[in-house]
């Protein structure tokens, strides 16, 4: 199959990733987007490790993985602490970060 | 021996950084510390003058290197001494008149409780003086002359808890600002047109540079001399730098820091031989200033502002001289000698009637004070007679030959100079007689003040009257003693050079028109105040006096001429600093803070809004680069 083909897909999840980071609320949804978008790099990344023929993609991928699942831990850390004060996991409400 | 000559220096020096670091413990005898030290300081050159006087005629200049100030690659400044006839004249002058003044001081001062700080003053300038006078380079004697100018503006705004006192002190500083520009110009451009600014190569190679370089280094000199000097058109700061102590007067403003720019015009006499412009411009200032400081002293009724006029006269008359070139250098200094002596025992007799007066100064009410005083009558008689150009007086041999000079300069500025010369003359005569009237003879005029104090006049302590007696010797006697088989001049004729004019008048027809115009300014002050009883309150007076009761106007002319369009070039740039440049700034900063704060709202804390702002960037800089890998 033509490795191609995973790209336009890497495109696409990558893209509705970054919509779902846009237009999203809640908090959860929000970093579900960011994994998607993460993950669609990955994919991205692998794809073209089978395109160039090394392996150089392939170990990024597992780098980001890791990356990830640290962000994970973090965000999800930070997002209970936030409901937990503010009863809402709503991204908007917590705005006051502004001058 | 040379190395006497550095000792001269620094042994005022030591003085006065001693009285003047010492404190309070020196306070009981700092006056004695100064006085003594003014006096070694005279002891040293007169063993130099002996030596120098055991010495050929040609081989007489003594030089002492002492170290090598800036040496900068092909630059050398040294702090080197140059001891000749010229400058011998002038050491003793110093010394002597100052030993003097420094006695008489103890008595002066006795009252004042800053004394020591006093004699520190006189100390530092006397150091500054010989320094001037010693140096064998321009850029050391621009040193010892802005040392002079700094001491002169201690000591006159020494009492400066007195607001006039301090602001003549600012004046005087000031002017002297003015000309000290004129000596830094022809300084720089001496090491241009030279390479070196000491007196040797210059003088040496003086006639080999352009006559237009010659006539702007000699104009600069002569702006310099003009300030120092009080000559016209600086000379407005004279005057009022009697607000310092009579000593002071005596000593700075009249025997020897004014007479600098003489010395500096005679120093340089290879630089003006050589640019008859120049010349022609030294002239013009000696003559204007003679008569302008005569007219000024004829019409003050305080006796040290008509002193100053005096004083301003007859240092253009010295000025007058050493701008007649070879004929008058010598007169030039034989004057600023015997005038040395015989002004400075008129300020310290105007001291000493002051002194036992309670501080007045107004002549109109002194009057009848010979029978009080007859030491400072006859001492302050004596400098009269010598001022006035008496037969065998002192200022009789000097003045006569500078208007005999005068008029042997030849062709019409001949007789135009020596016609104003002949009238200072007379108008010396008058000021001067109507100032020794006015204070010592006719009925007594003091009264009581407001306090109920009137002044009993009464003879001076030793301490003061043994200097006015010194100086009444020099002032009868300075004179005929130079002009004894022509000494002075074979003293100076080597340093100077010397020529006789082919004079018009002979000389005595000179002498006799000096003594016609003597008997005349004698006669009309005797008709006015010496006949008829002097007036308690100044009359109005004609146009002219009251004019010269302000000095010929020069304050007025100072003010409107150079210090309103100042202000208004000032006030016209605060202006421009505050609109324009103000403006510019303060601009800035609203346009950027208005910017700032339209900016600050793209803040708005929504997480999603900043996920925008980055998808955007990220998504312009790939655009970006794509972009340029197409292209």
């Amino acid at each position: 199959m033509n490795p191609v083909y995973y790209l336009y897909l890497a495109a696409l999840l990558f893209t509705i990733g970054a919509a779902g980071v846009l237009i999203r609320r809640n908090a959860i949804i929000l970093f579900m987007c960011v994994e998607l978008m993460l993950n669609a790099c990955n994919l991205a990344f692998v794809a073209f490790s089978r395109l160039h023929g090394n392996l150089d993609g392939q170990i990024i991928a597992f780098f980001t993985m890791v990356v990830a699942a640290a962000e994970v831990v973090v965000g999800l850390a930070i997002i209970v602490t936030v409901f937990r004060s503010r009863h809402s996991a709503s991204v908007d409400d917590a705005s006051l970060m502004k001058l | 021996m040379e190395n006497l000559i550095g000792l001269l220096v620094a042994v005022p020096l030591l003085g006065a950084a001693l009285l003047l670091c010492g404190g309070r413990r020196l306070d009981g005898k700092g006056h004695y510390i100064g006085t003594v030290l003014a006096a070694s300081s005279f002891a040293i050159g007169a063993v130099l003058f002996a030596d120098m006087l055991g010495r050929g005629e040609h081989d007489r200049a003594l030089h002492s290197h002492v170290f090598s100030w800036i040496p900068v690659g092909g630059f050398h400044a040294d702090v080197a001494f140059q001891l000749d006839q010229l400058s011998m004249t002038f050491v003793l002058l110093i010394t002597g008149v100052g030993t003097l003044i420094h006695v008489y001081s103890i008595g002066y001062m006795e009252h004042d409780e800053r004394r020591r700080r006093f004699f520190g003053y006189l100390n530092l300038f006397l150091a500054a003086m010989l320094l001037l006078v010693l140096a064998d380079n321009y850029l050391l004697l621009y040193v010892g002359w802005e040392g002079v100018g700094l001491a002169s503006y201690l000591l006159i705004g020494f009492w400066q808890h007195k607001p006039s006192a301090a602001t003549a002190a600012k004046k005087a500083f000031i002017v002297n600002r003015v000309g000290d520009v004129g000596l830094s110009i022809a300084i720089m451009l001496m090491f241009t047109t030279f390479g070196s600014f000491a007196f040797a190569p210059v003088l040496a190679e003086a006639d080999r540079a352009g006559e237009g370089k010659l006539t702007a280094i000699g104009l600069m000199l002569l702006l310099a001399a003009c300030g120092k000097s009080a000559q016209v058109p600086l000379q407005s700061w004279l005057g009022d730098a009697m607000e310092g102590p009579t000593p002071v007067s005596a000593l700075i403003h009249a025997a020897t820091m004014v007479t600098a720019g003489v010395y500096l015009i005679t120093r340089s006499g290879a630089i003006f031989n050589a640019a008859p412009d120049a010349q022609a411009a030294v002239v013009t200032v000696g003559a204007v200033t003679l008569l302008f400081g005569a007219i000024v002293g004829c019409a003050k009724d305080d006796i040290k502002k008509a002193l100053a006029g005096s004083t301003m006269s007859q240092i253009g008359y010295m000025i007058l001289a050493a701008g007649l070139g070879p004929i008058g250098y010598v007169f030039a200094i034989m004057h600023l000698v015997t005038h040395g002596f015989f002004k400075a025992g008129l300020f310290l007799g105007a001291g000493s009637v002051m002194h036992s007066m309670n501080d007045e100064v107004d002549m109109r009410k002194y009057g009848g004070l010979r029978k009080y005083m007859p030491i400072t009558f006859i001492t302050f008689g004596l400098g009269y007679l010598a001022i006035i150009g008496f037969p065998g007086l002192s200022g009789f041999w000097s003045k006569d030959k500078i208007i005999e000079a005068a008029f042997a300069k030849g062709g019409t500025e001949g007789w135009i100079l020596g016609g104003a010369a002949l009238l200072g003359a007379a108008i010396t005569a008058y000021y001067m007689t109507r100032v020794m009237l006015m204070t010592f003879f006719g009925e007594k005029r003091w009264v009581a003040d407001e306090n109920g104090n009137e002044p009993h006049p009464h003879e001076s302590p030793g301490s003061m009257t043994f200097p006015m007696i010194v100086l009444a010797f020099g002032s009868v006697f300075a004179g005929g003693l130079f002009s004894l088989n022509d000494a002075f001049v074979k003293w100076l004729e080597p340093v100077t050079g010397h020529s006789h004019g082919d004079s018009p008048l002979s000389a005595a027809a000179v002498t006799g028109g000096t003594m016609v115009v003597l008997v005349i300014g004698v006669g009309l002050a005797w008709a006015q105040y010496g006949r008829r009883p002097v007036p308690r309150t100044a009359p109005r007076g004609s146009l002219l006096t009251r004019a010269a009761r302000r000095d010929l106007l020069q304050d007025d002319f100072n003010h409107v001429a150079l210090v309103q369009p100042g202000q208004y070039l000032t006030r016209g740039l605060v202006y421009v600093d505050h609109k324009l440049v103000d403006g510019v700034v303060n601009g800035t900063a609203a346009s950027v803070g208005g910017l700032s704060g339209r900016l600050r709202k793209l803040q708005n804390g929504y997480a999603r809004t900043y996920a925008v702002s980055m998808f955007g960037g990220t998504a312009v800089l790939i655009a970006a680069t794509l972009l340029m890998r197409a292209v």
